[in-house]
């Protein structure tokens, strides 16, 4: 089988169908149609308000997540409410899926605040995570602990192409396999680890790398948000009810720099760049959406104020914040407050209250 | 009162925290059917079955990556990793996770875990098999690291570790596992972060944990021949450390000398020497001596008694502090 055999998909870039029978089989209504679209339009909305926050100096940096909307609105929408969510970095899109609060959410990379996540545990959304593949292995713990628990649930863990050359990536996936942890390891393979492209991260296919673990790999269109979905849900289906975890590629494109802080210009070849803008994933899904009939004037409008809303919202929570209480700091450390952190924490207060008095 | 070795206290500490606690889930290389390497997790996977008690594969950031995921999903993980030396492999999940994850949600998640392993040397193991890394641990926010030398307070420590809500680094000193004491092996309550003074002395203070424990003790007997008397304190816990029981000590003697199995540079005698130096130094007589391992690797198993802390290094180290 050939990658490209291998790859699912359900619309093509130009919004046509493409597998009739997969667009027949799915279990979306309209309005699922519609709520797919509109989480991808305000991830589209956010990701530029955020790259705009930055440049205006109000974020400290910022990871786009520009290109990937279909492969990350997708994917966490074919989740339930209690599967648990592990994100990397660049997951703004599903992050709105799963209804987390944005603004605590870019106060991350404000860097007024660590992870992202006022309630992980609650949400089922662990906090933003940055060393690569490292929450695979949580996600691994998380869903081993669900099936002793006897929960219907299963884990999903979000990485990039170059965390499959991590050793974490490893050691996730073979404890995943011999535990049978209701797991999907999500990858979306957008071509790029910061300046390093896929061929110089790994001579293997990625979805090929599952059948090392003894469980399923399949690859799918990740600028595709229906085949995306599909493959999703049929993952999780499997993890809740088989215990078998299984390895998403989707394959997709990063349409922005790694982060704003990155000048890509010195690797990215512009060409590249152009052909992948041309399978964009938004225009691709609203043609189909247009064709379907599934939407219509209004509904975009309406989608396109609230994009505009969420992201007013989001800059009015972040700009000019100021940093949190520093006193906080030394009692997130631990549960108790020992004597060494007592002394640190004194040693602040006393400092402010000096600054206070010379004030 | 029965006699028991520190392994079988350890042994009856998981047995008990199993029983006490549901959620507790014990794990890591060899320790299910085989009963660990050093057998302390022996017959527990008999007795709570392998939900419980289970072998992983053989991959330590594996063992202690799940731990963080059973743990945001309200288990109590205990793994063990097999021995200090291999527990490298593991370093970025305790020190970018296991440690950051209550900080990073600024307080509401905390991990309840607890990382066993066996650590130090002295019991002529082959190559990465005798290493002291309490350094790396206890120089990283976020965790708690214990290192007990005696069966009782092995037990009750590892009580206390596993119902911390917060995440611990218990290390056990190889040479101890099988030490015996005539305890009675019921939780006393003993909390994490405190220090025991082993005998009392006037003379001088030896600080010490883990494996230099007795040797410190034999060296303090020694030097009562010579009618010196010193002090003996096992700090029991690095993180949170016993700062009051600590500087008591150096305060009343005035002459401290720290032992450690860990080189010199940087390691964590020279976090107590800057402790006493900065809470007792008005009460000092003298300045305050390290007797460590080298600034080596630890070197091969024969050799290991020119390495280790001898009672012959650490009383000239005291008589230098004695006679300043």
């Amino acid at each position: 089988v050939t990658d490209e055999e291998q790859t699912a998909r359900i619309i093509d870039p130009t919004g046509a169908v493409v597998d009739r029978a997969a667009r027949d089989a799915l279990d979306l209504k309209d309005e699922d149609l519609r709520a797919l679209y509109r989480s991808m339009a305000l991830t589209r909305q956010v990701d530029l308000e955020c790259t705009a926050l930055q440049r205006q100096g109000e974020l400290a940096v910022y990871p786009p997540a520009l290109g990937q909307e279909a492969a990350q609105v997708g994917s966490a929408y074919a989740l339930g409410e209690q599967d648990f969510i592990f994100p990397a970095y660049r997951e703004v899109g599903v992050a709105i899926v799963r209804g987390i609060d944005l603004v605590e959410y870019t106060h991350f990379h404000r860097g007024t605040r660590h992870g992202g996540v006022d309630d992980p545990i609650g949400r089922r959304f662990a906090e933003v995570t940055i060393p690569i593949a490292t929450h695979a292995l949580h996600a691994v713990g998380w869903a081993m602990g669900a099936k002793k628990d006897g929960e219907p649930v299963c884990a999903i863990a979000y990485i990039g192409d170059g965390a499959t050359s991590e050793g974490d990536f490893h050691e996730a996936c073979n404890f995943a396999g011999v535990f049978g942890a209701p797991v999907v390891f999500f990858c979306q393979n957008n071509g790029w680890a910061i300046s390093v492209p896929l061929a110089k991260q790994t001579a293997a296919p990625i979805w090929r790398k599952a059948e090392a673990y003894g469980f399923p790999g399949v690859r799918v269109d990740g600028n595709d948000v229906l085949a995306v979905y599909a493959a999703t849900r049929e993952a999780a289906e499997r993890a809740r009810s088989e215990r078998i975890p299984t390895l998403i590629e989707a394959v997709t494109y990063r349409l922005g720099p790694h982060s704003t802080a990155d000048d890509r210009s010195r690797y990215q070849p512009e060409e590249e760049i152009e052909q992948w803008r041309s399978f964009d994933p938004m225009f691709r899904f609203r043609k189909f959406l247009e064709t379907e009939d599934a939407i219509d004037h209004a509904f975009v409008e309406q989608v396109e104020t609230d994009a505009r809303d969420l992201a007013a919202e989001i800059r009015a929570g972040v700009v000019g914040a100021p940093p949190r209480e520093p006193l906080q700091m030394f009692g997130w450390v631990f549960s108790d407050l020992p004597p060494h952190l007592t002394r640190q924490r004194d040693e602040v207060a006393a400092l402010a209250e000096t600054e206070e008095e010379q004030a | 009162v029965a006699s028991v070795t520190m392994a079988q206290a350890l042994n009856q500490a998981l047995r008990r925290a199993l029983t006490d606690d549901d959620r507790v889930l014990i794990f890591g290389e060899d320790v299910g059917r085989l009963g660990g390497v050093f057998r302390i997790t022996d017959k527990l996977q008999d007795e709570f079955g392998e939900e419980r008690v289970f072998d992983t594969p053989l991959a330590e950031s594996g063992i202690v990556g799940i731990s963080v995921g059973l743990a945001l999903g309200g288990w109590r993980p205990v793994p063990e990793i097999q021995f200090d030396g291999f527990s490298y492999p593991a370093l970025d999940q305790v020190i970018s996770h296991v440690a950051k994850y209550r900080f990073r949600s600024a307080g509401a998640v905390s991990l309840p875990i607890v990382i066993r392993m066996p650590c130090a040397g002295g019991v002529g193991a082959a190559e990465h098999h005798s290493e002291s890394p309490e350094t790396y641990y206890a120089h990283t926010a976020g965790l708690k690291v214990v290192i007990p030398s005696t069966p009782a307070d092995a037990f009750n420590l590892l009580l206390a570790s596993i119902r911390d809500p917060d995440p611990v680094i218990f290390l056990e000193p190889k040479s101890r596992y099988w030490a015996k004491e005539e305890a009675d092996l019921k939780p006393n309550g003993l909390p994490i972060g405190k220090a025991r003074v082993l005998r009392d002395g006037s003379h001088g203070t030896l600080v010490t944990w883990g494996g230099m424990v007795p040797r410190c003790i034999e060296a303090a007997e020694a030097a009562a021949e010579d009618g010196v008397e010193l002090e003996v304190v096992d700090l029991r816990c690095l993180v949170p450390l016993d700062i009051e029981t600590l500087i008591a000590s150096a305060r009343k003697t005035g002459r401290v000398v720290v032992v450690h199995e860990a080189p010199m540079t940087a390691g964590f005698g020279a976090e107590v020497v800057a402790r006493v130096v900065e809470d007792a130094f008005e009460y000092l007589e003298a300045p305050v001596l390290r007797v460590t391992g080298y600034d080596t690797p630890y070197p091969p198993a024969k050799s290991e008694a020119h390495f280790l802390p001898s009672v012959e290094r650490i009383l000239l180290a005291m008589e230098r502090v004695l006679t300043f």
